[in-house]
């Protein structure tokens, strides 16, 4: 049974001049303490379909449902973390990663020391009273995921994190982010240009054709890569091979165009 | 070594160039002061204008130490000035209310859009009488007039500020669950809060216009109403020296406004 069901979701946005379908018959599970992927070409509706899940678009038709309720309403069952990591710069560092739990009226002492253990976790520990832009990319990214985890969500979904982070930071974060992951049991989804990223982080890797946005193919990754840290996944003998079989997968969706 | 040495010599040579500079243009400024104030003293003692209509400093100076004398100056000031400040206040903060109001019902800012702009552009002192017949001859019409003439350009402006925020930060709050006001408070608001502040700059000028337009036309106290008496009684000295006043104040409050701006925006963006 899915924790998370998609069923049959069509989006189309509609502006006065055209109508794009982003999105086209998306229908998926996943399943609890899942980690998932979503890989595709750019413009292929992976934004478009977080959102939905997130509950900030609604489908023109199609359903999502988690834990079988249907999810009209948020409430914080699902972190979202966007594609860059808007840092309120206004704000310092603790008043963002305690935001989610502000809104909610959710700031007690063991939430806040919760946001602190999580931020220590992270290795920033001591930059609590400082502002975004005193941070390098790398640090801000990893407090945007301290804020998305702070209150605690059954469901995380991270839009490219990585993608605008040097080789080396984004490696070290791969471990992190798995890491933490999983101490925690929590379902994920990662949207990812990366192939290597999407093998060495994940159980099971959708990936997406465009015009408009499908599912093309289900990629399960062998038990061997999924019990490793995604930095030894990287270098384990099998991920070459499952890279070349992917790699071979992305040019025919691009070749079909 | 050597270079690090002069490297300091140039340094210090071009600051000198500079200290000079600023001295010169000091000097200059004192002397266009000096000048044109001796040059119409002079001009009025030797009746080469008219005396009765452009008086003379030394005449100005001397009913200024009697206006002081009696208080009279300061009973005046302290209206012309405690309206303006109202005024701007006000108009900043109904504008920026009115700016949130038309944020929060998206549907409503596009019924409203023709009438604003039929307002900006239409001058707001010519609604004098009409606010003095409906508020009667007080301070709270000419409150009113310094409010009235900057309120519709502070919406337009806010409001404009309101809808360039990122929305992505509003859809960040999404995530976590927020209502339309706390996405106003913690997002829309705190972005523009600059906006809002550099518009209290434009505000304290126009609100100077309408106060003072307020008092010619209510005619019983303050920096206006001096005008319009000395004019009336053909007092051109009385006319010039609360011109005079008029300009060291509103130059007086300018200044505060923007040293104000400058410390809230240092703190806001840091
Ligand atoms: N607000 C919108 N209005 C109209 N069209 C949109 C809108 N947002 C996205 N689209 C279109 O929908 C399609 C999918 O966009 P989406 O942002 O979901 O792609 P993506 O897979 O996330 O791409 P990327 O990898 O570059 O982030 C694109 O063709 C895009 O032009
Ligand atoms: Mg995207």
């Amino acid at each position: 049974m899915g924790f998370l069901k998609i069923d049959e979701i069509h989006h189309t946005y509609f502006t006065k001049t055209s109508a794009t379908t982003a999105l086209s018959n998306i229908s998926l599970e996943v399943e609890e303490g899942e980690f998932v992927s979503f890989l595709g070409p750019s413009g292929c509706g992976k934004t478009t379909l977080l959102s939905i899940i997130a509950g900030l678009l609604k489908p023109t038709e199609g359903k999502v449902t988690l834990e079988d309720q249907l999810l009209e309403k948020l409430d914080n069952q699902i972190g979202y973390m966007l594609q860059q990591d808007y840092l309120f710069p206004w704000k310092t560092i603790e008043e963002n990663i305690q935001l989610g739990l502000k809104l909610n009226n959710q700031l007690t002492t063991e939430k806040m020391s919760y946001t602190y253990k999580l931020l220590e976790q992270m290795g920033l520990s001591g930059v609590e009273k400082q502002y975004p832009s005193q941070l390098s990319g790398g640090m801000r990214q990893r407090v945007a995921l301290v804020r998305t985890l702070a209150t605690e969500p059954k469901l995380l979904m991270l839009d490219e994190p990585f993608s605008a982070l040097d080789y080396q930071t984004k490696l070290r974060l791969e471990d992190l982010v798995s890491d933490t992951l999983k101490s925690f049991g929590k379902t994920a989804i990662l949207v990812t240009h990366d192939i290597g990223e999407a093998i060495a982080m994940s159980d099971r890797i959708f990936l997406f054709s465009p015009r408009p946005g499908q599912i093309y193919k289900i990629i399960h990754v062998p038990d061997e890569l999924r019990a490793l840290p995604p930095f030894q996944a990287r270098n384990h003998e099998l991920y070459s091979e499952i890279f070349q079989t992917i790699w071979k997968e992305v040019e025919s969706v691009e070749t079909e165009q | 070594m050597k270079q690090n040495s002069k490297l300091e010599f140039l340094h210090n040579e071009y600051i000198q160039s500079l200290k000079r500079e600023s001295r010169w243009v000091r000097f200059y400024q004192l002397i266009i002061f000096v000048v044109f104030f001796a040059g119409w003293e002079i001009f009025s003692r030797n009746q080469w204008i008219d005396p009765l209509i452009f008086s003379a400093p030394s005449k100005i100076w001397n009913l200024l130490i009697d206006k002081i004398a009696d208080g009279s100056l300061f009973l005046d000031l302290g209206y012309t000035v405690s309206e303006t400040v109202l005024g701007f206040i006000l108009g900043t903060l109904l504008g920026t209310i009115l700016a949130a109001i038309l944020w929060w019902s998206p549907f409503l800012s596009k019924v409203l859009d023709p009438y604003l702009v039929v307002l900006n552009s239409m001058p707001k002192v010519a609604l004098g009488p009409i606010l003095i017949v409906a508020l009667g001859p007080s301070m709270t019409s000419i409150v009113a007039m310094g409010a009235i003439i900057s309120v519709i350009i502070t919406t337009i402006v806010v409001y404009t500020s309101f809808r360039e925020v990122d929305p992505n930060y509003l859809k960040v709050l999404q995530t976590f669950g927020a209502t339309r006001f706390q996405s106003f408070r913690e997002a829309i608001l705190p972005a523009c809060f600059p906006t809002i502040i550099s518009t209290l700059k434009v505000n304290v000028g126009l609100s100077w216009v309408g106060v003072i337009v307020g008092e010619f036309l209510v005619s019983k106290r303050g920096l206006g109403y001096m005008i319009i008496y000395g004019f009336q009684v053909f007092n051109f000295t009385l006319v010039l020296l609360s011109l005079l006043v008029i300009a060291v104040f509103a130059t007086i409050m300018y200044q505060l406004v923007e040293l104000l701006e400058k410390k809230l925006i240092k703190n806001s963006s840091q």
